[in-house]
């Protein structure tokens, strides 16, 4: 009965500095849905990449071997001709033109070089009713729903003969129903004999399709589960994607937490695009003078959402809730008002939300509070370079000079202007979305540090991360979101990875 | 040897400042060979002040627009516009020069405001803005004319154009003293700022210039103003248009390099998500460019009419071609936030000096097209090239400070020939079109 359809032996995948995959096996039997599971920058979709040919076949170690022929693929067109298909989490349509031109982009039904579009059409109409959607093939993408966006993604699978199809976190930017819709797809398709290995974190799909769940944790394949060993379970699936050891040093500090500085209520936040799609649902939280408070979730569960949409409504629509500071309530509605409030928002997307890269430092640490360095709209050069020296020495910034241009400097020290930034413009409550990602151990201590002395001249620090070992070193007080609600707020002294991880996958009821 | 290999890098670092100032010294002395000195008579060097003040003056707003990564290619009309505004203002409605002038810029002002509304307020791109307002601002200059010129303005309206200081000797001297004041003031101004600044660097050791190539820099400029005087003085002086353009440059590269508002203008070029993330205002910024861009264009209008002494259907037409191409030529980056206002000057002088030489030399509109088009093609070719050789080829910044790391030797000696294309090309063009006839 389990005949292997893919054999993935010893796959190692490096990148200059990281070793993204370290010795990855995955098998996979023929008819099964086999689920990846893992947290956000465990390899999962790394592993994909390898496997579809997105990195070509010299560029990492180990075998594979599809239907038990090795495989060898250059490009993505390769790995397509022998039938694995992989859908990524950004769709890849073009919003104007048409379902069916979609289905067949690339692979144009034609004859002689011109479109048969009587046959497109004709065709398209076959794999849509086999995906179960009900749309005239002529329709352009952007008139349909993400949803249904994601099954024409389906159907285009289908049109290429796929044995094998990957899908890459397919429910993350659907509504439950949809996600319903395509789950049973996927399941309708197994019993036409495609294979499906789809990543995903929500455990309450997981547990609706997958026979098999491999799960991934630091680039490296810690076990596969078995459903006919009865071997699914949220408590093996958690303690595999967890049992991450503490082992990065942390700052000690003794925390003296005041009163209440930032408060938010009832934070509900609608996609921007979507608007069927609810974020941020019902969000309540608060952060202490002198307290550093972790906000824990995995890739979709609102987090940044939540933070941007606080900080002048830079992301989302239709945002509605209260925010209060010191008791009062505040109107964050723009960025300049939540500034004047005391907030400050350091992106997790450095490059391109939280540098002007070709500028130099200190015109950079100046940005967003110029006006402390002016008298009557004209800045003081001087007093400027002054506070980019003060800060260029108390943060350790490594450049030769405060006139070094910020694009040119590691990611380390990039990460530090943005902190010099936003604490010269001396606000209350800091909120630092991923600080230390994609950045080296010993500037990750560095960042840790400053945090933590933050946190000692009174500030309230709110900390977004994915990874938890960050979280548990230096909050005192965790709040977890899964799927846009708030799912738990635990106390430093009780959180465990375990615990939160629990929190993180919990489904709303 | 280090020494050696640190200047050559730091010219390497300044190759494109470096390469606009050489480019423009070799067009001129090419042209002064070609025309047989004409092009630096004292007369000549009067005519190609007055006559490039307009499209310096549309520069400075331009650079300022491209800074922030927007376009404006609506000045022509409007500097056409208000041509037409001040012949019906100061000869149909008698107006006295001092009213109609600040009415004119006001004007100038509102037409700002409506394109900036639609740009920063509605959000359409300034291209597709401006190039309406190209059309919507021709076609009120056309109705305000009847499509009639305007003719003749009084003598103080001229004095904008075509006028000159008053000369203090009375007509006696070989050279206008007045205009020598100004000069060897302005020089000495120049260099003690020049000396001012890099003391305040050294002061925060943020000085890597190499004092040999200060040196070098500041007495040239400074020989360049001087010798500039002279031949002004030895004409007929100061005209009025340049002491107007010499206030502009002053004022708007300071408030470029040292307002909030400047600095708001680079870091919305630079990244306007940074920036809108940062509390910058950046519809109310993008909208006062437009603002002052519409009052320069006003005033590059008036200066035109008053030269020509008539407001005409067709003023300004073609001067939005001009003014963006000194602006790029002069190193504004095409996605913003690169550019100075001195640079857009030295960029509109080589168009200038191309102009003006090509002109005296009698060739037609045609060849003058051409030529000054492959020369924009040309710098800012030199610009992407740079730009790519130094980041090896990639857009990733991640690769760009992975080059930084290459030996600097083997691309110093690339350097000065590379730095040649900019000026040759225009040259050897010219040589072959002047055979022709």
């Amino acid at each position: 009965m389990n005949v292997p359809i893919l054999q993935m032996r010893g796959i190692t995948k490096t990148f200059p500095g990281v070793k993204a995959l370290q010795d990855v096996t995955l098998d996979v039997n023929r008819g099964e849905v086999h689920a990846i599971c893992g947290e956000n920058g465990a390899g999962k979709s790394t592993l994909m990449k390898v496997l579809s040919g997105v990195y070509a076949h010299n560029t990492f170690e180990g075998d594979i071997l599809f239907e038990n022929e090795p495989c060898d693929f250059s490009t993505i067109s390769d790995s397509e001709k022998r039938g694995i298909v992989i859908i990524h989490q950004e769709l890849a349509l073009s919003p104007y033109l048409s379902i069916a031109e979609n289905i067949y982009l690339g692979n144009e039904l034609a004859r002689n070089g011109w479109v048969d579009w009587r046959k497109t059409n004709l065709e398209a109409a076959k794999l849509l009713a086999r995906v179960g959607l009900s749309e005239n093939p002529v329709t352009p993408i952007q008139h349909i729903s993400v949803g249904k966006q994601q099954l024409v993604e389906i159907a285009k699978a289908l049109s290429k003969e796929v044995k094998l199809l990957i899908l890459d976190e397919p429910t993350a930017a659907l509504n439950d129903e949809d996600s319903d819709h395509l789950l049973d797809l996927i399941l309708h398709l197994k019993g036409q004999g495609v294979t499906s290995i789809i990543i995903s974190h929500k455990l309450n799909e997981i547990r609706k399709v997958a026979d098999a769940v491999t799960i991934i944790r630091d680039g490296k394949s810690i076990e596969t589960l078995r459903l006919d060993q009865g071997q699914i379970t949220q408590e093996r699936i958690i303690r595999g994607m967890v049992g991450r050891d503490l082992e990065s040093l942390y700052p000690d500090r003794t925390p003296s937490i005041g009163e209440e500085v930032l408060r938010i209520e009832d934070w509900t936040v609608q996609h921007p695009q979507d608007h069927s799609r609810t974020v941020v649902h019902n969000a309540s939280l608060n952060v202490r003078k002198g307290e550093v408070v972790g906000l824990a979730g995995l890739m979709g569960a609102g987090r940044t959402e939540l933070a941007m949409s606080v900080f002048g409504r830079t992301y989302g629509r239709a945002v509605s809730g209260k925010v209060y500071k010191y008791g009062k309530e505040i109107s964050t509605a723009t960025v300049s008002d939540a500034i004047q409030h005391g907030i400050a928002y350091a992106t997790e997307d450095r490059k391109h939300y939280g540098l002007n890269l070709i500028e130099d430092i200190k015109r950079n640490i100046s940005m967003a509070a110029l006006h402390k360095l002016a008298k009557r709209g004209w800045v003081d050069k001087n007093e400027e370079t002054t506070v980019a020296n003060r800060y260029r020495k108390s943060m350790n910034i490594k450049a030769p000079s405060v006139a070094a241009i910020t694009g040119k400097l590691s990611g380390g020290n990039q990460q530090k202007v943005v902190l010099s930034k936003w604490m010269f413009s001396d606000p209350d409550v800091l909120i630092l979305d991923e600080p230390t990602r994609g950045i080296d151990v010993g500037a990750k201590f560095e960042i840790y540090t400053i945090i933590a002395q933050l946190a000692a001249e009174g500030k309230a620090v709110i900390v977004i991360s994915s990874e938890l070992p960050e979280l548990l070193g230096i909050c005192d007080r965790i709040y977890t979101l899964s799927a846009g609600h708030v799912t738990g707020e635990v106390p430093i002294a009780e959180a465990t990875q375990e615990s939160l991880m629990h929190f993180m996958t919990q489904e709303k009821e | 040897m280090s020494a050696l290999r640190e200047s050559l890098g730091f010219l390497t670092s300044r190759l494109r400042q470096v390469g606009i100032f050489v480019a423009l010294i070799l067009i001129v002395l090419l042209f002064q060979v070609l025309t047989d000195g004409i092009l630096l008579q004292p007369q000549n060097v009067t005519n190609l002040v007055v006559q490039n003040s307009y499209i310096l003056i549309l520069a400075i707003g331009m650079v300022m627009v491209i800074i922030a990564g927007h376009i404006d290619l609506s000045v022509g009309s409007i500097a056409g516009f208000i041509g037409a505004v001040s012949g019906v203002m100061i000869v149909h409605w008698g107006w006295a020069w001092w009213i109609a002038i600040p009415a004119c810029l006001l004007v100038g002002a509102l037409v700002g405001a409506w394109q900036g509304y639609w740009i920063a307020y509605v959000g359409i791109p300034a291209f597709i803005v401006t190039l309406a307002g190209m059309l919507i601002f021709r076609g009120l200059t056309l109705i305000t004319l009847k499509n009639q010129q305007i003719t003749p303005f009084p003598a103080e309206l001229r004095a904008l154009g075509g006028g000159f200081l008053p000369d203090i000797s009375g007509g006696t001297s070989v050279l206008e003293w007045l205009t020598v004041i100004l000069g060897v003031g302005g020089t000495a101004a120049i260099l003690f700022q020049a000396i001012k600044e890099r003391r305040v660097r050294r002061k925060f050791n943020l000085e890597n210039e190499p004092m040999a190539w200060f040196a070098i820099k500041t007495g040239f400029i400074a020989l360049l103003m001087l010798s500039i005087t002279f031949l002004l003085a030895s004409y007929r002086g100061t005209p009025i248009v340049l002491i107007v353009l010499a206030v502009l440059v002053i004022v708007y590269s300071a408030l470029m390099n040292n307002s909030i508002f400047g600095r708001h203008t680079y870091a919305i070029g630079g990244n306007l998500h940074a920036a809108e993330l940062s509390g910058i205002k950046t519809k109310a910024v993008t909208f006062r460019l437009f603002v002052n861009m519409g009052v320069l264009a006003a005033l590059a209008g008036l200066v035109f009419t008053a030269r020509l002494n008539s407001a005409q259907p067709a003023g300004g037409t073609g001067f939005e071609l001009d003014s963006i191409a000194a602006a790029f030529i002069g190193g504004a980056a095409v996605q913003g936030g690169i550019g100075t206002v001195a640079g857009a000057m030295v960029g509109g002088l080589i168009m200038g000096v191309l102009n003006n030489g090509m002109s005296i030399l009698g060739l037609g509109t045609d060849y003058q097209q051409l030529i000054k088009g492959l020369v924009l093609l040309l710098a800012v070719g030199f610009d992407i090239f740079n730009k790519n050789r130094s980041s090896g080829g990639g857009s990733a910044i991640g690769k760009r400070f992975k080059l930084k790391t290459t030996p600097p030797a083997g691309a110093e000696t690339k350097e000065p020939a590379q730095d040649r294309p900019v000026a040759v090309p225009a040259g050897t063009q010219q040589k072959s079109a002047v055979r022709n006839p």
